[in-house]
Formats: C-alpha cells, sequence, structure tokens
C-alpha cells in the first residue's frame, strides 16, 4: 500500500501538466512547504493513536488498517473509544462517519479549484484530504494569485506529501512502543495547536470570526447531541452566520458608499 | 474489547468506504459544473465553520484532565490562535504555541495526564 502509494504521489510529483511543467513544480514545491510545519503535528497525532489503539486491543494489522484505510484521526479515535465500551459495530461506524461529515463540506468548496481535474486525480484528492491539507490549500486557492488547474492539483499533492506518509509512520511507530513511550507529556494539545494554526491565519474578516464563533458556541452547546452529529449541526449554523454576516457587511458598505456619493451631489445608484 | 476479527474488519472498512465517499462525494459528482452564488458564499466559510467547533471540547473539556478546564491548556490555545492572525502564518502559529506547550509542561503547570 505504502510503496503503491509512493510510486503515485511519484508520478503526481513529475507533474500532471503538459502546459508547464515548470510552474507545476514550483505549484508543488510551494504547497510542500505550506504542508511541512503540520507534519509536526501529524506525527505526535499519529504516534498518539498508535498508542491507543494497541491499548484498547487492536493488533498491528488493524491499527494501520485504521490509519491507511479511514486517514482520518479524529474518527479513528472516536471509534476506538466507543469499541472499547463494546459499543454495536453499526454505532461504531456511524459515529465516526458523523465526525466525517465534514469532509463532504471540505468536497464541496473544493470543487470550484479541482472539480475539473482528471477523474483519478480527484479520487487522489478524495482519499488524502486530511484537515491540513485541505485548509492549506484552500487558504493558498482562496487568498494568493490564481493558479492553472494543474498548479492547483500540484499545491494540494505538495501539501499533502509532508503529512500523508508521516502519518502512516507515526501511526506504526505508535502501535510498535505503544506503553513503552513516557507519560506525563501533555502531546494532547498538538492536534488544538495544529488546527488552531490553521484557522488562525483565515480569521481576517467579520464573517470568518463570527462563523468561527458561532461554531465553537455550537459544538459546545450541541455536544449533548449523540454521536457527534451537534458538531455537524454547528458547523452547518456557521456556514449560515459566515454567509449572512458578509451580505449584511457588503450591504452596509454600498450604503455608505451611496451615502458618500449622495453627500457628493451625485447621481443615485443605477440599481 | 469483544469483538471477532471479521467485526474489527468490517468496522475498519465499512469507516473507510464511508469516509472516502464523503471526501469524494461533491468533487467527484458537481466536477468541473459550476455552482451558484448562494452556495459558494456558504463554502468560503467552510473551514472556519467545522475546525473551531472540532476543536472546543479539547480546549475547554480536554479528556485527558477528565473534562476539567486547565487554564494552562486555554492559554496554549490562546497563543497560538494570536500569534496566527497576528502573523497570519501557521508555520508561527504552531512555534508560538509549541513554545507555550513547552513552556508550562516544563514549569509543571500544566496538567499532564498520570
Amino acid at each position: 500500500m505504502t510503496k503503491q502509494d509512493r510510486s503515485r504521489q511519484g508520478a503526481k510529483a513529475a507533474g500532471p501538466g503538459r502546459p508547464d511543467r515548470a510552474a507545476t513544480l514550483r505549484a508543488f514545491r510551494q504547497g510542500a512547504l505550506a504542508g511541512l510545519p503540520f507534519a509536526l503535528v501529524a506525527g505526535p497525532f499519529g504516534v498518539v493513536f498508535g498508542v491507543i489503539a494497541t491499548e484498547a486491543g487492536l493488533n498491528l494489522a488493524e491499527t494501520m488498517g485504521f490509519s491507511i484505510l479511514v486517514i482520518a484521526g479524529a474518527s479513528q479515535l472516536a471509534a476506538v473509544q466507543l469499541m472499547v465500551d463494546n459499543a454495536p459495530t453499526m454505532v461504531v461506524v456511524l459515529a465516526a462517519l458523523a465526525i466525517n461529515l465534514r469532509m463532504a463540506m471540505y468536497s464541496a468548496s473544493l470543487a470550484p479549484y479541482l472539480g475539473a481535474a482528471p477523474v483519478w486525480q480527484r479520487g487522489l484528492i478524495a482519499y488524502l484530504m486530511l484537515d491540513q491539507a485541505y485548509s492549506v490549500s484552500y487558504l493558498r486557492y482562496e487568498e494568493g494569485p490564481p493558479m492553472t488547474l494543474s498548479e492547483r492539483v500540484a499545491y494540494y499533492m505538495g501539501a499533502i506529501t509532508p503529512i500523508c506518509p508521516l502519518w502512516y509512520l507515526a501511526t506504526l511507530f505508535g502501535a510498535l512502543a505503544g506503553t513503552a513511550l513516557p507519560v506525563g507529556l501533555p502531546i494532547d494539545m498538538a492536534v488544538p495547536i495544529a488546527f488552531l494554526a490553521m484557522i488562525a491565519p483565515m480569521l481576517r474578516t467579520l464573517a470568518h470570526v463570527a462563523a468561527a464563533l458561532v461554531s465553537v458556541l455550537g459544538a459546545l452547546a450541541l455536544a449533548f447531541v449523540p454521536h457527534n452529529l451537534g458538531l455537524f449541526l454547528a458547523a452547518l449554523l456557521a456556514l449560515i452566520v459566515g454567509a449572512r454576516v458578509e451580505l449584511w457587511v457588503a450591504a452596509r458598505r454600498r450604503a455608505a458608499d451611496q451615502t458618500a456619493r449622495a453627500g457628493t451631489d451625485k447621481e443615485g445608484d443605477a440599481r | 474489547m469483544s469483538y471477532s476479527t471479521f467485526e474489527i474488519w468490517a468496522i475498519i472498512l465499512l469507516i473507510g468506504i464511508g469516509t472516502l465517499a464523503l471526501r469524494f462525494s461533491f468533487l467527484g459528482l458537481i466536477g468541473s459544473r459550476a455552482l451558484p452564488d448562494w452556495v459558494l458564499r456558504h463554502l468560503r466559510y467552510t473551514p472556519v465553520a467545522v475546525i473551531p467547533g472540532l476543536m472546543a471540547p479539547l480546549v475547554f473539556f480536554p479528556p485527558v484532565t477528565g473534562g476539567e478546564t486547565d487554564p494552562g491548556r486555554l492559554a496554549v490555545a490562546a497563543v497560538t490562535l494570536l500569534a496566527g492572525v497576528l502573523t497570519r502564518s501557521p508555520l508561527w502559529a504552531i512555534a508560538a504555541g509549541g513554545a507555550m506547550l513547552t513552556g508550562l509542561a516544563l514549569t509543571g503547570v500544566l496538567v499532564v495526564p498520570g
């Protein structure tokens, strides 16, 4: 699996684009550089999962199966937690999938940027859709200078390159080292640090800040909703609030412009 | 844990397939078709709508302290967020948060799992 994956990524590094190989390669390198800091976190997170899964009673193949086939840390941890409680099989599956519902949102928000890529590339992008690679790429697409499609794909693949192999290796390390690791390390905070570091640079408008606040308050207030569906509801609410605030700010700006124009005795808005 | 080997692999495979389906969903089905403006306006907030909520319980009610709010962890989160907003760089945010975390852990301020 790992070998196959590496050869796929190798093929990708060589560039999917006939159009401009150098530009594609540059985008890949930029992506890899942007993804690099998150490797610092994928490491500890993977180790944590490996240790917890092994302690819970999963063997090496099962633990690695989770990290390779599911490749979504938060849902893997939740699944193992429920398995420790001997929850019914379908409850474990549905709870994990509920946490990963956010991936469908990521998928939708990437579609305008990557939807025109060949289906095999979209498949690979989907398999490799981790929060970090997604956030880093999305931030770049939204804010950076425009890129061609093959550059966007290359940037994404670049961002995932330092993170994904490390995720597998760290899980393996955690599973093998297991309880031999020293306790008393606050590695539980590595995950929030990484995620907050991803989000903070995005808090650039009132609408983004409002959406983030609603997300936090909503998730805490709806924590009672079973199977982690509270998070999904909070996220939907936050999306709506973000969009509403954006419209409201734009309307206010238009109104202010109009007042200013009226003040200079100009013709009213053509609309 | 009292599952059979078959059940464990069924769980892994079902979560894996379901997660891949969620990840592929819109990317695969919509493809390059243009989405209406109002949809794009909502999708723009996807990361900030999802990730803060995903992290909030870990920051405010950390599982390692048994769900008890830990001022040290709140401070680490605040420093990370502030550094990220000020520098606009995830790298500096991670550096600041990591430094704060290490500092608090070394001085014994932080509650750590026994």
